[in-house]
């Protein structure tokens, strides 16, 4: 089954071209043939001359992205965009989600569409869709909005998947609060879960695990593509007898997103290490495992300064319901997958241990498991764990204040007025989000 | 991509705009290696053909036939325009695109806003028209003029008010010149204070430009190029410095102030026309610099004026290059930003600057600078690849602070000082269409956007609490 991605706004554009990077690269790589073939034809599809296209549509409301994304996948001589599968106008949203998802999404509404339809057209069995964005900015957060409830309208029994890059928290554009609170209110209806880095936690591994001394948005995204491609690429499931799991989003949508008020999901994988490194380092599986489980209870992407300290509170401790009592992050649903050598006999007790879950489902059904033999990404061994968990609980509060405290004041407010969006309209946001907030804190009880 | 027209009004408008031309030339020449007439090139210029019949423009990708520049030049006398149409930079502007007067506006706003005004009501706004239909994907006008005069303060500010009634979705970006104190036009803060209200009331964003700040920089310049320390070495090539490398060889007088703030524009668009990692349009300066409607002052200051020809520049000249854009003597007014309160600041990067480079000066410079309440982390940032000519990279700040408001304050002094005696009043009236209840409202306009400042600054001392949350039933 092939899964159709929607990039929007420049950071959609951006990560997306990274992220057919890693999967080409690694499809290319992979020692088992139907990995490979499976992986080719999952996110892209082959021209007559035998080159490979990217099952993408990249949507942006000023060009320069774009070409510069069509650019630089062209020059990997491995895969490519088709040429008609873009859409752009002259000038940019203007950072303003109210001119997004108001004027321009409607403006452009058949032609995206039609990109869209084309996409899907070329594929034989249509697993979902990934719309990948910011929620910062104008377009990924405004356009990528009503272009998700487009998908949602037209193909109302495909998986929809967002992909979302939550920005640093001091600030890259000033309403970056509202066009957040906005775009995560309106998509927690649309949307069937919510994958999330933040660009804060992606900045951290970059230079306490990775090292770079000047990281720059390339190096960012690079981070963000390996995780979200060890995510998507082929995997066996439990039931899935051998075969690779036909519909990965559906897989991992009924593995996480159980509960209409618990969508947003985070990644973490493991090891990170500089390519260089990699080739002189031995992994074993019980470290990696130790390791990730640590980092999602003690709610850290990376393996530099771990906090062993941190455990689950014991059974009979009376469960607060305050943000994160004592750094503990509780688990809703998790899902690990490994890959590389051995992974049959590795050992995942840990994540199976119902102290680090709520009390609401067993532990046999919070935990989804899925294996590959197969390397990713040049790492012998490798695993990424996604999680539905507090984990984003903070950084969401952090916004909604933000936010909240801008909107008291009532400034910029009239950016938005201008455009069609009310007070109203944001007050329906904040009062959805709280109910978010308020719903992932109460996972400890 | 989007392209944009810059009207040029008065005196001070003209030559600072000249300066501009000259500058985007030389910029784009630099960049532009292989002759085509690029999206880069089309943001400002025009490509004709003039072997065409109907005179027409060609579309980007072609060769550069003809470069013309998207500018309306209005002056109501011939000085500064004939000199312009006489020098290197005749070829840029053609005669379509010039509107001018012989006597002048005699530094008198009501000539300028209301005689004038009305006379070439028609034929500036067929101008206008012109030269937006020229355009693909009109994104902005940039209307450069001085305060204290005549023409560009009343003709200016009239233009300003034409351009939100005939393109009211244009974004209207207006760069003024406040006189200084010593300003030698007697009834320069009666042009000023009259210009103010038009410029609080029609435009998008200001950039308030003051004379004894360009003369403090240059001042500071040619002291760095004399005094150098050894082993220093002014760039010589920098657009800075001076025109050098571009079309005129002479150096006027006000040139080298004109300079500077024909970079600030350059630096302005630098993101619009060339691509970057995480770029800045136009319309999102207004969107995040501006939160209320009339508060869209912003303070701009231009680092570095000057650099070392060290090649291979290491991180610590680079932070400095953030530090100096938040002290005082590299700003275009005169203000103390980091005494009064920031209400949001844009930094625009040029340059192989990363975003790690930006997150740690950000966070470096963040606890001195005090901002408002509601937008402890206010921060725009935009990263474009290309660095100015004879630079690795630049930074260009945009402040949205109250510390405009002791500027506004003491113009709004030098204005009562003068209209208490009534003293030049007279010439004024005698305009048909003049009132002197347009010089109450001006003033009064002036005091409430004071008072919107201060209002605002108040809360400064104050410790404001987090708004109280909406609170769910559970």
């Amino acid at each position: 089954m092939s899964v159709v991605t929607v990039q929007l706004g420049q950071c959609g554009n951006q990560v997306g071209q990274q992220l057919f990077d890693v999967i080409s690269s690694d499809a290319q790589d992979g020692q088992r043939k139907t990995y490979s073939s499976v992986s080719w034809e999952r996110f892209f599809r082959q021209t007559s001359q035998g080159d490979f296209e990217a099952r993408a549509v990249l949507v942006d409301m000023e060009p320069k992205v774009i070409n510069h994304s069509m650019n630089r996948a062209a020059k990997s001589g491995r895969w490519r965009y088709a040429e008609a599968s873009h859409f752009s106008q002259k000038q940019g949203s203007g950072n303003n989600w109210a001119n997004g998802y108001r004027v321009l999404g409607p403006r452009h509404r058949d032609a995206v569409e039609e990109l869209v339809r084309r996409e899907v057209e070329h594929c034989d069995a249509l697993a979902g869709f990934i719309p990948m964005m910011s929620v910062a900015g104008g377009t990924g957060s405004g356009v990528g909005t009503f272009v998700t409830q487009c998908l949602r309208d037209v193909y109302p029994s495909s998986f929809v998947l967002n992909h979302l890059t939550w920005p640093y928290g001091t600030g890259e554009v000033i309403v970056q609060n509202y066009n957040s609170v906005l775009t995560l209110a309106h998509l927690y209806q649309l949307s069937d879960a919510l994958l999330v880095h933040e660009n804060d936690a992606v900045h951290r591994i970059c230079s306490q695990q990775l090292n770079l001394k000047q990281i720059s948005f390339g190096d960012i995204n690079r981070v963000i593509a390996h995780q979200l491609a060890g995510v998507l690429q082929p995997a066996l499931t439990p039931d899935s007898c051998g075969a690779y799991s036909g519909n990965p989003l559906g897989e991992l949508v009924s593995a996480l997103a159980c509960h209409p008020e618990y969508k947003l999901l985070s990644a973490c994988s493991i090891p990170q290490m500089a390519s260089a490194s990699i080739a002189f380092s031995t992994f074993s599986w019980p470290a990696l495992l130790k390791h990730l489980r640590q980092m999602l209870i003690a709610n850290t992407k990376m393996e530099e300064g771990i906090d062993w300290q941190v455990r689950p509170p014991p059974a009979s401790a009376s469960r607060t319901s305050s943000l994160t009592a004592g750094g503990f992050n509780a688990s809703l649903a998790n899902l690990l997958i490994l890959r590389g050598k051995d992974v049959y006999s590795a050992e995942t007790g840990g994540f199976e241990d119902p102290a680090i879950y709520t009390s609401w489902l067993p532990p046999a059904e919070a935990l989804s498991l899925w294996k590959s033999p197969v390397p990713f990404d040049k790492y012998e061994k490798s695993a990424t764990l996604v999680s539905n968990s507090q984990a984003l609980l903070r950084p969401l509060d952090d916004m909604v204040r933000k936010a909240w405290n801008m909107f008291a004041s009532r400034a910029y407010i009239h950016q938005y007025v201008k455009f069609g969006i009310s007070e109203e309209d944001f007050l329906d946001s904040f009062t959805s989000l709280e109910q978010v907030i308020s719903s992932y804190a109460q996972l400890q009880c | 991509m989007t392209q944009s027209v810059v009207v040029q009004v008065g005196q001070c408008g003209n030559q600072v705009g000249c300066r501009f031309w000259d500058l985007a030339l030389r910029e784009h020449a630099h960049v532009n290696k292989r002759g085509l007439y690029d999206e880069a090139l089309s943001s400002f210029f025009r490509n004709v053909d003039l072997r065409k019949s109907d005179g027409g423009d060609c579309c980007v990708g072609g060769r550069i036939q003809h470069l013309k520049a998207r500018a309306v030049l209005i002056d109501m006398e011939e000085g500064v325009v004939n000199g312009i149409l006489q020098g290197p930079l005749r070829e840029v502007f053609d005669s379509t695109q010039l509107l001018t007067d012989v006597s002048g506006s005699g530094n008198n706003w009501a000539v300028g806003h209301l005689t004038y005004g009305s006379a070439y009501r028609e034929a500036i706004v067929n101008k206008l028209r012109k030269a937006a239909e020229h355009c693909d994907c009109l994104q902005c006008f940039f209307l450069i003029h001085s305060m204290g005069g005549g023409t560009g303060s009343g003709l200016g500010t009239r233009v300003l008010s034409l351009l939100e009634e005939e393109f009211p979705d244009v974004c209207r970006i207006v760069t003024a010149m406040y006189p200084s104190a010593e300003d030698d036009v007697i009834t320069s803060p009666y042009n000023s204070v009259l210009a103010m209200r038009e410029l609080t009331e029609h435009a998008d964003c200001v950039l308030p430009v003051e004379n004894q700040s360009l003369v403090d920089i240059v001042n500071k310049i040619s002291v760095m190029s004399h005094g150098a320390k050894p082993g220093s070495v002014l760039r010589k090539d920098s657009t800075v410095t001076s025109g050098q490398g571009s079309l005129s060889p002479t150096e006027k007088p006000f040139d080298a102030m004109n300079n500077i703030v024909a970079n600030l524009l350059l630096n302005i668009t630098s993101s619009a026309r060339f691509e970057g990692s995480l770029n800045m349009d136009l319309n999102e300066i207004a969107m995040n610099l501006v939160p209320f409607p009339r508060l869209h002052y912003l303070v701009p200051s231009l680092t570095p004026l000057y650099t070392l020809a060290d090649v291979n520049i290491p991180t610590r000249r680079l932070d400095q290059m953030f530090s100096d854009a938040f002290s005082k003597d590299h700003q275009l007014i005169r203000a103390d930003p980091k005494r009064s309160l920031y209400l949001a600041c844009a930094l625009m990067v040029r340059g192989n600057v990363q975003v790690s480079d930006l997150r740690r000066n950000i966070e470096r410079l963040r606890p001195s600078l005090p901002f408002v309440s509601w937008n402890q982390e206010g921060w725009k940032t935009g990263l474009c690849s290309v660095p100015p000519v004879g630079h690795s990279h630049s930074l260009l700040a945009l402040a949205n602070n109250t510390c405009v408001k002791p500027t506004f304050m003491e113009l709004r002094d030098r204005f009562t000082k003068l209209y208490r005696k009534k003293a030049h009043l007279h010439h004024y009236l005698d305009v048909d269409g003049m009132e002197q209840s347009i010089f109450s409202e001006s003033l009064s306009s002036l005091s409430e956007l004071i008072d919107e400042y201060h209002q605002l600054d108040a809360t400064k001392a104050r410790l404001i609490p987090d708004a109280p949350r909406l609170s769910i039933a559970r």
